[in-house]
């Protein structure tokens, strides 16, 4: 699977804490927005692909878009870790001619409706005893029922095994709110922030302070997949060239799941402190695309907690395990670094999207119209949700 | 034993009721019972005789669906472990330390520790204790030992 699909379009809603309007309906403005993007009209969609926690199903969006045939409908588990393989499947089922264009969808009312962070519920006692709930129940009668805490566990090993400290988990904070910063969309533009301040900020599980932790949004990101035939001839219709208008080649996308996954508690295999998920997936992208980590000239990162950006750059070959806080320490991470990360201020900065809008930076720097650009961004990496069965991409300049 | 759920006593005190109620299974029940019993149980593949934890239908190593028990020592190190402070873990009054011990057997298990966090080091010794609920299942801690 490499280099058959692209990325045509991109859509999403406005980034908030109280939307104020349904699920489905964020999910319907991404989606048209995303079509449009791509001058692709509904009519024409029959593939629809989303998460297993996403709150709207495939058929109610069919129905809301007036979509009268679909070939290819999936929802990806693994919660945040599933953005990237929406996209995978997408292309992968494309290329076996099993649909032709393609819808992956994000939306949801997770500050305003339900919030992740809280602490999952009670389970047993009656309630389904279902494989979740066993695997919750090695850990939640303890009170290690937060993200925050279960990546916070793998973080403080981390910080033991490699002297990494918490001011090295800030850097990732900072370098992404200066990039929220000069970004209108981001929820935290125009408030920088410095390592003093993510020093001063409230724990909320030791080793975490807030300023460590991504937020929690509401909002809608679509991506709209299409052979890169389809992409090329749009592109050369469109007088743009064969490189230009929209498309963005998909020239590496896989999944990874490691050893005795358990959720995002992966404390049971025998090295905890790197996320081996990230790592099976890198090593497909790499092979795909004949691409390496040398080779990438932007990365989007899943920044649901900072500690696991080092934990990713170490996974995908951009420095040895242990080595990330050297990495960043001289500003590697930032604009004018050595490897952009989360140019768009990530899920700290701007929205919690599931990563989803992370996706759709990586297509604006390959167009050319981040507001954050790097300047000849040719080859992109980007992670979905790390600790837990995960995916990733690789997109190209068409 | 020293009763280590006096709230009065410790900030980091541990909760009696409260708590998410277990979820358990064929495959899981055993161990819920041994914490009844106030003891550690780990499930053994009685074919390759390999340990494993959170227990399974089946063994990993030589798919073989037999097992019993082994009674664990209930000693281990303190292999990592975090403050659950904000939101405040639920049935907990205060910030829940919760611990990742390896166990001298070989097999990691989360638990809690009513112990000052600033004072955990990890690689240090603890030792297994039991805290009943009122909710009729019981729960590991785990204390320095004596």
């Amino acid at each position: 699977m490499t280099g058959k699909a692209a990325i045509v379009g991109i859509g999403a809603t406005e980034f908030s804490k109280n939307s104020g309007r349904s699920e489905l309906r964020l999910a319907i403005e991404c989606i048209t927005a995303a079509l449009a993007d791509a001058g692709i009209a509904p009519e024409e969609v029959n593939g629809l692909l989303t998460l297993t926690m996403d709150n709207n199903g495939v058929g109610s969006v069919a129905r809301s878009l007036g979509i009268r045939s679909v070939s290819l409908f999936a929802e990806i588990p693994g919660g945040g870790g599933g953005g990237c393989g929406t996209v995978a499947l997408a292309a992968a089922a494309i290329e076996a001619g099993l649909a032709d264009v393609v819808v992956c969808y994000r939306a949801m009312n997770e500050r305003s409706q339900e919030r992740f962070g809280l602490p999952t519920a009670t389970y047993g006692g009656g309630g389904l005893a279902t494989s979740a709930a066993i695997d919750r129940s090695w850990h939640a009668p303890y009170g290690l029922s937060t993200p925050a805490s279960t990546i916070g566990m793998t973080a403080r090993r981390y910080m033991h095994e490699y002297g990494a400290t918490s001011e090295d988990f800030g850097r990732v904070s900072v370098a992404s709110r200066r990039h929220a910063a000069t970004n209108p969309k981001a929820w935290f533009y125009g408030k920088p922030i410095t390592l003093e301040d993510h020093q001063a900020s409230r724990m909320i599980v030791d080793p975490l302070h807030l300023l460590d932790c991504c937020q929690e949004s509401d909002g809608g990101v679509a991506i709209v997949v299409v052979s890169a035939e389809r992409a090329r001839a749009a592109a050369r219709a469109s007088g743009a060239g064969a490189s230009g208008a929209g498309g963005v080649l998909i020239s590496g996308a896989a999944q990874g799941m490691g050893p005795e996954p358990v959720l995002m508690s992966n404390y049971y295999r025998d090295v905890i402190t790197t996320t081996q998920e990230t790592g099976i997936a890198a090593r497909q992208l790499w092979q795909q695309s004949g691409l390496s980590a040398a080779d990438i000239d932007v990365a989007i990162l899943y920044d649901h907690f900072t500690p696991a950006v080092l934990m990713q750059l170490e996974a995908l070959g951009f420095c040895g395990v242990g080595e990330a806080p050297d990495f960043i320490r001289d500003g590697a991470i930032e604009i004018d670094g050595r490897l952009p990360v989360n140019t768009h201020g990530g899920q700290l900065g701007e929205a919690y999207i599931h990563g989803f809008n992370g996706i759709a930076e990586a297509v604006r720097q390959l167009r050319g119209t981040a507001v954050n650009q790097v300047a000849d961004a040719r080859h992109v990496v980007v992670t979905s949700g790390s600790h837990v069965p995960t995916s990733a991409l690789v997109l190209s300049r068409l | 034993m020293t009763d280590l759920t006096v709230g009065a006593v410790s900030p980091f005190a541990l909760p009696r009721r409260g708590r998410s109620f277990p979820a358990m299974n064929q495959d899981t029940a055993f161990f819920w019972e041994g914490t009844k019993a106030h003891q550690l149980l780990i499930q053994r593949c009685t074919s390759c005789g390999r340990l494993r934890h959170p227990p399974g239908p089946a063994c990993p190593h030589c798919h073989s669906f037999e097992w019993n028990t082994v009674v664990s020592a209930g000693t281990g190190t303190l292999y990592s472990f975090v403050v659950q402070r904000h939101p405040t873990a639920p049935a907990f009054d205060g910030p829940a330390v919760i611990v990742l011990v390896e166990l001298d057997e070989g097999v990691r298990v989360i638990s809690n520790v009513a112990i000052d966090p600033d004072t955990l080091v990890i690689g240090e010794r603890l030792e297994v204790g039991f805290v009943d609920q009122d909710e009729g299942f019981t729960v590991t801690e785990f204390h320095r030992p004596n």
